[in-house]
């Protein structure tokens, strides 16, 4: 499949060029993840469900709010696969474009909490001092409440609605990214490769953006990929409560809780969301796991 | 020795009060952040604007805002959390009639995610690889990506509607509700109190299910860092050691590798304990038990900032104490430390 | 002298996931009453060649010998529980870091009484005098004061005294020691060695002793057993190191420097791959 020669490149023992070093170490690594096969699942149902995602128009045509009072409640079969819920809509298709739903608030949640968090804890990290101890009081402050409940209180205080939960989970995602690249950072600073750098003239932004924060990024995208487990079931919990995406929107936790009031008679409305969230829970954690081991291992076992 | 420790309290007492005002200075602020005017939800639009301002006048709104952070503490620490709108008594004496409901459920979830969760983690470490350590692992995998809630409503499904193995929502049947006076708040240890077997296995059967649920989460965590830690531990050297001394390998597990690890496990516990409050806000609601969370998420719904932000507040206080607990517990335990 | 322990053509094998890697690759020895030592850099097998007598190696690792005997015990076919009854109470092993090898939250009495055998044990107070005495027998001062401090609290030169006495409590008639001096300064060095020499002498002990430091077997044991590449290259007299025959012994000795020496320059050890297959 691969051209030999280029093979030839990707595995030579001796590199000539940084690139050629660092493609090199990708390809062993991906080499490594994809001998994992706990991980590999957990990436193939991660993909799986981006490619619903985005097909979700082809799979459900007819949206996610086509009512149909006559077919309400009605159990799984040939026509609704998932049944339909409590006013007939066909839970497939909202099951679908729920993953619409879900993966956005992950993504954006770690677009937003990554970034801040790897601020935060290099900056604290790099600088130390004042800095270090005003930031990481904050940082403790915000590690002080488990997760789900600061997020109820962000969203108690900004108000209902999806770009509430996303700002609320991201502010509750950062501070362990934060600590952890601060950890990081108090290792690499007195390296003297950073001593280098200074020397000739680098201001600590550049050395900050291009030295430290490569090395923190492994463990803070295994972090934050094991981190996604938990911010899902957190927007679910949201969702559940009608604090997330405002109906008729479809979420996986509101479709659990509209099914709340039907639990003896038409379970499929609590118990296939429920499925869906634990296997998009399961498979980041296997993810998280497999990069851990080939990024990071030195973490746990 | 004892110098020492009171040193190093002092020193994390001054740390932990500076977080103290820290997570008092979160909830002040998000107490502001709302989007509604809280006069305008006192008085309602109907009011005429001398009402308005008297109302402005007597929530403090008028001063600066630093004084009303100075006022807002002070109310904090004599326990005057302000009246819950929602339910018409004081936030403090609201709460501390839904807490003893959460410790139950707490602590009936921590004695199985402890009882079940160590074992289960020495034997997947002691018998690393086998079909033990795989099935610990899977377990605890799905006790990580399950909702709690989610589980409540299947369990609910299963266990209560179609098998009726146990209890529905709530502490008691509706039949058996005020039939014991309220000694300690949990409903198990006061009917034992009055020795009234019925309710108290009324009571058992209504707190399995949620108390197990809990349990199950909490299981899944333990068991994988007792693991992580016998692993760590049954690689050192003074393993090797006690083993030349001609000690079996359980006795060398009881002796040694678990006695070392015991100091982080009850950090662990500690911090298992602390998560159960967040399993328990959505869990609570799920079962309708009335402790704290159900009392937060009810805060929530209904829009009563002082509610929620108090909650929100003991909940911090709580993680923080339990820091500090473990800390001292630390140093108390690991003689290194001393 | 009668050998206590037969060694014939022991083998320690890891399989790993690409390939088999050989620590030790059929070593052959016998050790009598007598302290024979066992020199050689690291990886060339000699720390794994003692564990493996006493059954404890990695659970990864596969143990294989045409001989593996001690007095009447055929080790290799032993059992884990007829093993029990020989460790601590036939052979013994005192290791080389006793910051490691002592457990961090125990006091060092108890397990110091803990090596006692169990069929051995008296009252506490019983148990109590035995670890005192044996604390006095390896010459520690204050044995009542001893008894009572945690591991982290002693020295390193009485750390591996408290483990000389931990690891001869059960009375064993073979002491392997694997590199028991290495961690310690060089003047408590000798004060170690001059204790583990006594007690080998008044026990009546056999001693194994595992170092890379060459000049300090030749000075205390009986014999010397060179390994190189988990192969024994050379086996001699302590006293006729000198006139040692296999390539690498004499490059070890010719680039150890002496008292009085007249070369400008110390050679550097040339190690010709042909040494790997002898």
């Amino acid at each position: 499949m691969m051209n030999a020669s280029f093979r030839l490149w990707l595995t030579a023992d001796v590199t000539t060029t940084p690139w050629q070093a660092r493609l090199q170490r990708a390809y062993f690594g991906w080499r490594r993840l994809c001998g994992n096969r706990l991980t590999m699942l957990g990436l193939a149902v991660l993909l799986f469900l981006v490619m619903v995602a985005a097909l979700a128009p082809l799979i459900a045509p007819e949206g996610y709010d086509a009512q149909s009072l006559a077919d309400r409640l009605a159990a799984p079969s040939a026509a609704h696969w998932f049944g339909t819920d409590d006013l007939g809509r066909d839970v497939l298709a909202r099951m679908v474009y729920g993953t619409r739903v879900t993966l956005m608030i992950a993504c954006l949640v770690a677009v937003i909490a990554a970034p801040l968090g790897l601020l935060v804890g290099t900056a604290a990290g790099y600088f130390g001092g004042w800095v270090d101890t005003v930031l990481m009081r904050i940082n403790d402050v915000f590690l002080s409440f488990p997760g789900l409940i600061l997020a109820l209180g962000f969203v108690a205080a900004l108000g209902p609605g999806i770009r509430n939960s996303v700002i609320a989970i991201a502010l509750t995602a950062w501070p362990p990214i934060a600590r952890l690249a601060r950890a990081e950072t108090l290792t690499l600073r007195n390296a003297d490769y950073i001593a280098a750098v200074r020397i000739q003239g680098g201001s600590a932004l550049r050395i900050i953006l291009h030295h430290v924060v490569p090395m923190c990024l492994p463990s803070v995208v295994v972090r934050i990929t094991l981190a996604m487990a938990g911010i899902i079931i957190t927007a679910a919990g949201l969702g559940f409560l009608g604090l997330g995406a405002q109906p008729p929107m479809p979420e996986w936790g509101s479709m659990l809780s509209s099914g709340r009031a039907h639990l003896s008679g038409a379970w499929w409305i609590s118990a296939v969301p429920g499925i869906a969230i634990v296997m998009t829970s399961l498979a980041f954690n296997l993810l998280g796991d497999g990069l851990r081991d080939v990024l990071d291992p030195r973490s746990d076992s | 020795m004892h110098l020492s420790i009171l040193k190093a309290v002092a020193r994390q007492a001054s740390s932990v009060s500076t977080t103290l005002l820290g997570l008092l200075a979160l909830t002040f602020f998000m107490g502001r952040m709302l989007p509604i005017d809280p006069v305008l939800s006192i008085v309602g639009d109907q009011a005429d604007q001398s009402t308005y301002d008297m109302v402005h006048r007597q929530l403090g709104l008028d001063k600066p805002l630093y004084v009303q952070f100075f006022l807002y503490i002070r109310s904090m620490l004599s326990g005057d959390f302000g009246n819950a709108l929602f339910t018409g008594h004081r936030v403090a004496d609201d709460l501390m009639k839904v807490f003893p409901a959460t410790v139950e459920l707490a602590t009936f979830a921590i004695i199985i995610g402890v009882g079940i969760g160590v074992p289960l983690g020495i034997v997947a470490a002691v018998y690393r690889g086998s079909v033990i350590d795989h099935f610990a692992r899977v377990v605890g995998l799905l006790g990580y990506s399950s909702p709690a809630f989610w589980l409540g409503l299947m369990g609910l499904i299963l266990f209560y509607a179609t098998l009726g193995w146990v209890g529905g929502p709530g502490r008691l049947d509706v039949g058996f509700m005020d039939s014991v006076g309220t000694h300690t708040g949990f409903t198990t240890i006061d009917a034992l109190w009055e020795g009234d077997m019925e309710v108290f296995w009324n009571a058992v059967s209504h707190l399995v299910l949620p108390g197990s649920i809990l349990g199950y989460g909490s299981m899944a965590y333990i068991s994988r860092m007792t693991r992580s830690f016998m692993l760590e531990q049954m690689a050192q050297e003074y393993i090797v050691a006690a083993r030349v001394k001609g000690l079996s390998g359980w006795a060398v597990i009881r002796r040694h590798a678990f006695r070392n690890i015991l100091v982080q496990l009850v950090t662990v516990i500690a911090l298992a304990y602390a998560f159960l409050l967040e399993g328990a806000v959505l869990t609570e609601t799920v079962f309708a038990w009335p402790g704290f969370g159900h009392y937060l998420v009810a805060g929530l719904l209904a829009g009563d900032m002082n509610a929620v932000l108090a909650c929100v507040l003991i909940v911090g206080i709580i993680f923080v104490g339990l820091n500090l607990i473990t800390d001292l517990l630390y140093r108390l335990l690991d003689p290194r430390t001393r | 002298m009668t050998a206590q322990l037969v060694v014939e053509d022991l083998r320690v094998r890891f399989h790993t996931a690409r390939r088999v890697v050989e620590a030790v690759r059929g070593v052959s020895f016998t050790v009598g009453r007598e302290k024979v030592g066992i020199v050689g850099e690291s990886g060339s097998g000699k720390s794994m060649t003692g564990r493996a007598i006493l059954r404890l190696s990695p659970p990864q690792a596969r143990v294989t010998a045409k001989t593996l005997q001690f007095q009447e015990i055929d080790l290799l076919a032993s059992t884990e529980r007829q093993m029990l009854k020989v460790r601590g109470r036939r052979i013994s092993m005192i290791m080389q870091d006793p910051k490691f090898a002592l457990d961090p939250v125990m006091r060092v009495g108890h397990q110091i009484a803990e090596a006692i055998p169990a069929d051995r044990r008296g009252s506490r107070a019983q148990d109590r005098e035995r670890v005192l005495a044996m604390l006095d027998s390896v010459h520690i001062r204050d044995p009542k004061r001893v008894f009572e401090l945690y591991p982290h609290e002693v020295s390193g030169g009485m750390g591996q005294r408290i483990m000389i006495a931990m690891m001869l409590m059960p009375e064993p008639s073979l002491l392997i020691a694997d590199e028991p001096t290495s961690a310690l300064d060089v003047t408590v060095r000798m004060r170690v060695l001059a204790i583990l020499d006594e007690l080998a002498a008044q026990r009546d002990l056999g001693l194994i002793f595992i170092s890379h430091d060459l000049n300090l077997v030749a000075s205390f044991c009986d014999r010397v057993l060179i390994m190189y590449a988990g192969r024994i290259v050379e086996e001699c007299k302590a006293s006729e190191l000198a006139h040692a025959q296999h390539p690498y012994t004499r490059g070890l000795l010719a680039s150890l420097p002496r008292v009085g020496d007249t070369r400008a320059r110390l050679p550097v050890l040339t190690r010709d791959p042909a040494w790997l297959s002898s």
